[in-house]
């Protein structure tokens, strides 16, 4: 089968960006979406022509490595996969796809459809994690867990990071991905002594970040390569609303984190929504 | 080159016990002055940075990922090993250390193994504590499920995501230390060299990627925990950027590399389909738990897979190892399966494949327990093949996966060059000529969490706190050495894409380095290579600048060094002239067809060193004395 492709080409954060077309003739329905940019690539290369950057690099759908929105869809047609797992058997002979880049204030461009999604990281090293260092701790079946508790732990925690959720919002909200670490580690006995004030660092970090607010389209769960249910939004929002009742207000936003490339936001049903570009 | 294993004297049994009790210390008020560099974020580079910012070192983090949770440790699907005895079938210490030791054909480290069983037991109680979400059975303990290579149930897992969930505990450890302040981190920093003066490891120099920069940072020792190099044969279950590159740069700095041969070849990965393909998916080992593995027992038989009866079916492995059945360990059911396929028997497109069945399973205990199992497993695989593996057996054939070789290291997990210590898949230490399933999880988080901690100590309490200055003569050196070599290759601007290349060079490996290896075929790779070499080094294509995100460029960088290693790994095969786990010789079989090693000469550690360019590498042998065991034939029947 024969696509034509338009892909956002920019050179770097500095510069305009711009679709480009290209012809790719020979497609194999059993090729991956990434293999067909990868011979694509190969062709441009081979002319002295500088490939399309894009980021890949497990290629089985757990690295979160892979962006892309295709045909204005992260991850493209298929549900419940990252860009990466996308087949070209989804697609018809003759189809025109566009590909850009995820577009979110909080993940500045770098190059071609690569963006910068480190706002993620600083968000978990704000409060996403269980503080014990390492030794000392006791023999793990002193701490029995409940098999259904264990199990919707595991659907929060099964997140890859990849962006998606908020390259789907039209708010660029990153509620689903801080929602499914606050209820991964909130779900936990070992997650209970910080669980307000994991919470509440979180949620500062990812205002701070300029990650808008949700209000409930769910176009992120749809986005989702791992299907994690907006649900986990809704049980943040409670352990939220909860420990900013009960904990003394002292976080502020970083604490120790770099603030990203945005200004602060703040998180309360009045902010200001961050509608994309 | 002087090979000082260092390992403590006294009963296999209390050596790390002793040794804890022995070894220097560093106090808590001089720990922040030392300086330690750590390349690479898997589970093996993030634990130990995690727990050395926790003690108090100053720690600095290198990936060329955008983010420390992307590392390829990420993608292990199956499960850890840990000698818990949860299960009260048998389980001990002693039995983990001694089927890992038998399962890498007795050419690992004695001491090194026993030890690694021994802090298993740690490691859940730590992955636990920090909130990995481990399979639990209904009254609430934690479950587990069995690997190959072993008669116990030791395998600890989440779901068909283990890898993630401990790489996730790990990244999250580090990401505390990070916002405390303790760790700076950098992303899309790629190490291209390492920084040696007055014979000591000293720092690294690091590209950019997204501007180019090339500059030194500087410590008073280097961690290099940077994975494998399976990717050499182009085609692998590795992520695509995995690659040899930092252990390659510092053997090529004094750092002496060991058993380069010992590769494993995974038996159940979804086979090659078209020539665009640029990785292999892996199919986790525990599918061999219910999974039976077949193919027909005439070649000419084309029927599909519903319409052979069982009495027309092979189920070879457990034909051939009654004992350990579907779950013998990878490098003897890659073997079978290739022997299968060699006899015209495969099945799929070029008959490079054998089945998995869940059938038995499925009637046995439903199809619903099954996919509570492995769902996302075969969701997977029915994404991949279009087929789907609850209705239709699954097609899987070999593929390099992992690589036992690496970056020789002592028992502190030092290399040869002071100062630099090699954690992970990235040293040689523990699995020897063949690694057992959920074993590579175990071994990168016990370097990082319980080993590393103490042994480096033994080197830092022997040095003055203090690091070169990042404008000293052996920094701008090394620097320059990079810039030349990045313009080099950027200059050349010609036909071919590091892709295609890349491509031939794998082919040539696998098809004379691969599952199967001889003297003839050896012979021809290493004439083989050069060629290609010299296609790269005048005829690759690499367009763009070095100013700026330019990923042709990032891997035209590691197929040069592929270019190079696959040399020494070819050499190592050759010089090996036995048959050792995933090392198999030809000329080297019993009349079975299993691997025949050769004790009296090769019970040792091949341990190459760089001569400089152009010059055959020298072989340096660490001898292999085992205190406990007796080596003995290697036997799963």
């Amino acid at each position: 089968m024969r696509v034509t492709l338009h892909v956002w080409r920019q050179k770097n954060a500095r510069s305009e960006g711009k679709l480009v077309t290209y012809q790719v003739p020979q497609v194999d329905p059993d090729m991956s979406f990434l293999e067909m940019l990868d011979v694509l690539n190969e062709e441009l290369v081979g002319k002295g022509e500088e490939p399309i950057a894009f980021d890949y690099d497990c290629r089985e759908g757990i690295c979160g490595t892979c962006s892309l929105v295709i045909n204005g869809r992260p991850h493209g047609p298929e549900g419940g996969a990252a860009t990466c797992q996308v087949y070209m058997r989804n697609f018809h002979d003759g189809d025109e796809i566009y590909i850009e880049p995820w577009r979110a204030r909080a993940f500045p461009l770098i190059k071609d459809l690569v963006v910068d999604r480190s706002a993620f990281d600083r968000v978990i090293q704000a409060g996403g994690f269980v503080s014990v260092n390492t030794g000392g701790t006791p023999d793990g079946n002193t701490l029995p867990i409940a098999k259904t508790t264990q199990e919707k732990a595991m659907d929060a925690a099964a997140c890859i990071g990849c962006g998606a959720c908020v390259a789907a919002c039209p708010n660029a909200s990153a509620m689903l991905f801080v929602a499914a670490k606050v209820s991964h580690l909130g779900l936990l006995p070992q997650g209970q002594p910080e669980r307000a004030r994991r919470a509440r660092k979180m949620v500062a970090q990812m205002d701070a970040e300029g990650f808008g607010n949700c209000s409930n389209y769910f176009e992120c769960e749809a986005a989702c390569p791992k299907e994690i249910s907006v649900e986990f939004i809704a049980w943040m929002n409670r352990d939220y609303l909860k420990a900013r009742l009960t904990e003394p207000d002292t976080v502020t936003p970083g604490m120790g984190a770099k603030v990203g490339p945005s200004p602060v936001a703040g998180h309360d049903a009045t902010a200001k929504k961050h509608p994309v570009a | 080159m002087e090979l000082d294993a260092k390992v403590p004297g006294g009963p296999l049994e209390t050596k790390w016990e002793r040794y804890r009790s022995d070894v220097k210390l560093v106090s808590p008020g001089n720990k922040r002055k030392y300086k330690v560099l750590i390349v690479g974020t898997g589970l093996a580079g993030a634990a130990a940075a995690a727990t050395l910012a926790e003690l108090g070192y100053g720690v600095e983090v290198f990936t060329f990922h955008d983010s420390p949770r992307r590392a390829h440790s990420i993608a292990a699907q199956g499960g850890i090993n840990a000698a818990k005895n949860y299960q009260n079938d048998g389980d001990s210490v002693w039995r983990l250390f001694y089927d890992t030791l038998k399962g890498g054909d007795f050419r690992s480290r004695e001491a090194n193994v026993y030890r690694l069983a021994e802090v298993s037991l740690n490691i859940i109680d730590q992955c636990v504590a920090q909130g990995v979400p481990f399979a639990r059975e209904y009254g609430g303990l934690l479950a587990n499920r069995s690997f190959g290579g072993a008669q116990v149930s030791r395998t600890f897992y989440c779901r068909g995501q283990t890898g993630q969930q401990l790489l996730l505990g790990a990244y999250q450890a580090l990401s505390r230390q990070v916002g405390e302040g303790r760790i700076a981190l950098h992303t899309y920093a790629e190490m291209l060299d390492l920084i040696v003066d007055d014979r000591k490891a000293q720092g690294i120099v690091v590209r950019d990627l997204r501007t180019g920069a090339i500059r030194s940072y500087t410590g008073d020792a280097v961690i290099l925990a940077t994975g494998g190099y399976s990717n050499v044969f182009y085609l692998s279950t590795n992520a695509a950027g995995c690659n040899v590159t930092a252990t390659f740069r510092a053997y090529k700095r004094g750092a002496a590399f060991a058993n380069p041969c010992y590769t494993q070849i995974h038996p159940t990965c979804i086979p090659v389909r078209g020539d665009y393909q640029k990785k292999l998916t892996l199919m986790s080992e525990s599918l061999r738990n219910d999974g039976r593995v077949w193919v027909p027992k005439e070649s000419a038989d084309r029927r599909p897979p519903d319409q052979v009866p069982d009495p027309d079916r092979d189920y070879y492995l457990e034909r051939m190892y009654p004992s350990y059945g579907n779950l013998a360990p990878r490098d003897i059911a890659s073997r079978a399966a290739k022997k299968v396929c060699d006899e015209g028997r495969g099945v799929g497109e070029g008959g490079r494949g054998v089945y998995l069945d869940f059938q038995d399973a499925m009637a046995r205990a439903g199809e619903a327990v099954i996919r509570e199992k492995y769902g996302n497993l075969f969701d997977m695989y029915h994404e991949i093949t279009g087929e789907d593996p609850y209705r239709v057996p699954m097609r899987i054939y070999p593929a390099p996966h992992y690589t036992m070789g690496g970056l020789w290291v002592d028992y502190n997990l030092m290399s040869n060059l002071p100062g630099l210590f090699v954690l992970g898949e990235a040293n040689f230490s523990d699995h020897g000529a063949n690694r057992l399933g959920a074993s590579a999880l175990m071994q990168g988080l016990a370097d990082g969490y319980f080993i590393i901690s103490y042994t480096i100590g033994s080197y830092l309490a022997t040095k003055k706190a203090g690091r070169l200055a990042a404008d000293a003569a052996a920094c701008r050196q090394t620097e320059q050495e990079v810039k030349q070599r990045i313009s080099r290759i950027l200059s050349i601007k010609g036909k071919r894409t590091a892709t295609s290349i890349h491509h031939e060079l794998g082919k040539l490996l696998w098809d004379r380095c691969g599952m199967a290896r001889n003297e003839q075929g050896l012979k021809k790779a290493l004439q083989g290579i050069p060629a290609l070499r010299e296609e790269f080094w005048h005829n690759v294509s690499v367009p763009g600048d070095g100013d700026d995100l330019n990923q042709a460029l990032e891997y035209a960088g590691r197929v040069a060094d592929y270019l190079e290693f696959a040399e020494l790994l070819c050499l190592d095969a050759l010089t090996r002239n036995e048959s050792c786990g995933g090392h198999f010789r030809e000329e080297h079989q019993t009349l079975e067809g299993e691997a025949r090693r050769d004790d009296e000469q090769y019970s040792f550690v091949s341990a190459w060193e760089y001569a400089g360019p152009d010059k055959s590498p020298a072989l340096n042998k660490e001898p292999l004395r085992f205190q406990r065991v007796h080596p003995s034939e290697r036997s799963y029947k």
